[in-house]
């Protein structure tokens, strides 16, 4: 393992690392004759499940706690802008039962747009997620997607996914990432459209598992 | 200008999608094999919280819900450095914070443990990092509590954590423990963790942020995703 610490990135907690080797600096080592740039690397901390007790702490208005919300499921307003639509749907687990404590977050950037929102499914009376916002556009071809990160009690780890838009038929055939799912899963990412409203389930395994990423 | 290519999760701390002796995880890992995707302008994105106002007193759970008097326990201060795989330090990060009271009882409608609710604590928080990517709080130490996963289950004392970092790829939702507690050899979802995550679980007692006469300190470190090798222009 090469030794080289950039500057600008050296931390105290290397320093330990460091001492059992030659300290090497961009002072030592010009900065001209190096192609690369190698950094140290430290361990991931390790991820553990939100568990059962988040709604106080991550989505406290929306379950009725006495704590501001940092963001809500209203991520844009129909009054403030144009192409607002909803998503919906629901989580399943393994024997085919809506899961009434996953947490759900939306992610989105077009490059126009760059919105978040998070919803937990222990409110509404179906425990189905609800958010508001905007379609986006497509970026450099691609067809538009949400990013989707999927929490519960019973996942040491989230859960990526992606929700595409069953309307833009020509985009999606055309999308890489669509294209490198096999085709009897591709549609667990294509939310079903209904006017305004975009309908997209989440099933954690077994028939019609939705595709997850690795990203 | 380069584009940085975010690393995966590194498999060798994480926990796996199931997890048996975790019963929860049964019905709801995944089962199929997750599918690699090249990142775009989305996964090299993410909320930034840096316009949202914190509350006066979002970095003290001990005073961010008093009715009528102080709540109960033994009164910490957390504290530590937010930083990426490669070593830099995360500045400005929203950490979300969230825990049961000195009691083991969460305040969540959920939680029926007979153990009592302190009127003067919530059990929420947040805070975010400065510049060089530090962070602290104060807060009560959290009780331990029972479980259903097995007969006479107990989850070790912990606090929740939620951090977003550089972008969507780096999100972190974790548990910190503290140090010589009896019960994590007994707890699956601490020993979800491969082996060599484990210790990276554990905070430190740290005599130096201790406070005298009013807080015992201890230290967390949290390391988010970090990203390849950078290509170097040469000059």
């Amino acid at each position: 393992m090469a030794n080289y610490s950039n500057d600008e990135f050296f931390v105290p907690h290397l320093q330990l690392v460091n001492s059992l080797f030659p300290i090497r600096t961009s002072s030592f080592v010009p900065r001209h004759s190096l192609k690369f740039v190698i950094y140290k690397k430290m361990k991931q901390t390790p991820s553990q499940t939100v568990g059962p007790y988040f709604a106080y702490g991550l989505t406290p208005e929306q379950y009725l706690y006495d704590f501001k919300s940092l963001v809500g499921h209203q991520m844009a307003s129909p009054i403030d802008q144009k192409n607002t639509i909803t998503i919906v749907g629901k989580v399943f687990d393994g024997e085919g039962v809506v899961i009434p404590d996953a947490m759900i977050e939306i992610w989105q950037n077009d490059g126009e747009n760059q919105l978040f929102g998070r919803f937990g499914t222990g409110t509404d009376a179906e425990n189905r997620f609800i958010f508001h916002t905007t379609k986006p556009a497509s970026v450099n071809g691609q067809a538009p997607y949400l990013s989707v990160i999927v929490f519960m009690r019973g996942q040491l780890i989230h859960s990526y996914t992606r929700l595409y838009f069953s309307d833009e038929i020509t985009l999606n055939e055309q999308d890489e990432v669509l294209n490198s799912v096999s085709a009897e899963r591709r549609n667990t990412l294509i939310a079903s459209q209904n006017g305004s409203v975009y309908e997209f389930n989440i099933r954690m395994q077994g028939e019609g598992e939705t595709v997850f990423f690795e990203i | 200008m380069t584009h940085l290519i975010y690393n995966q999760f590194d498999y060798e701390v994480h926990p796996p999608r199931l997890s048996p002796e975790y019963k929860s995880t049964v019905l709801r890992a995944p089962s199929q094999p997750l599918v690699v995707l090249k990142q775009s302008l989305s996964e090299l994105t993410g909320p930034l919280f840096g316009d949202f106002k914190l509350g006066e007193f979002d970095n003290d759970l001990t005073k961010n819900a008093i009715k009528n008097g102080e709540p109960l326990g033994e009164r910490i201060v957390v504290h530590g450095k937010v930083m990426n795989e490669n070593g830099q330090p995360i500045p400005n990060t929203l950490i979300e914070i969230w825990q049961a009271n000195s009691a083991g009882r969460y305040v969540h409608k959920v939680d029926k443990h007979d153990a009592p609710l302190d009127p003067n604590f919530l059990g929420t928080g947040r805070c975010m990092t400065d510049s060089e990517g530090n962070y602290k709080f104060y807060t009560i130490k959290p009780g331990a509590y029972p479980w259903g996963n097995h007969h006479n289950a107990w989850r070790p004392n912990h606090i929740h954590f939620s951090l977003f970092g550089a972008n969507i790829t780096n999100r972190l939702v974790t548990q910190m423990y503290f140090p010589g507690d009896p019960l994590l050899q007994y707890d699956p979802i601490f020993l979800g963790v491969p082996p060599k995550g484990r210790e990276l679980l554990i905070s430190k007692f740290d005599l130096s942020i201790t406070e005298p006469n009013f807080a015992l300190g201890y230290r967390f470190d949290f390391v988010l995703r970090g990203h390849g090798q950078t290509p170097f222009e040469s000059l």
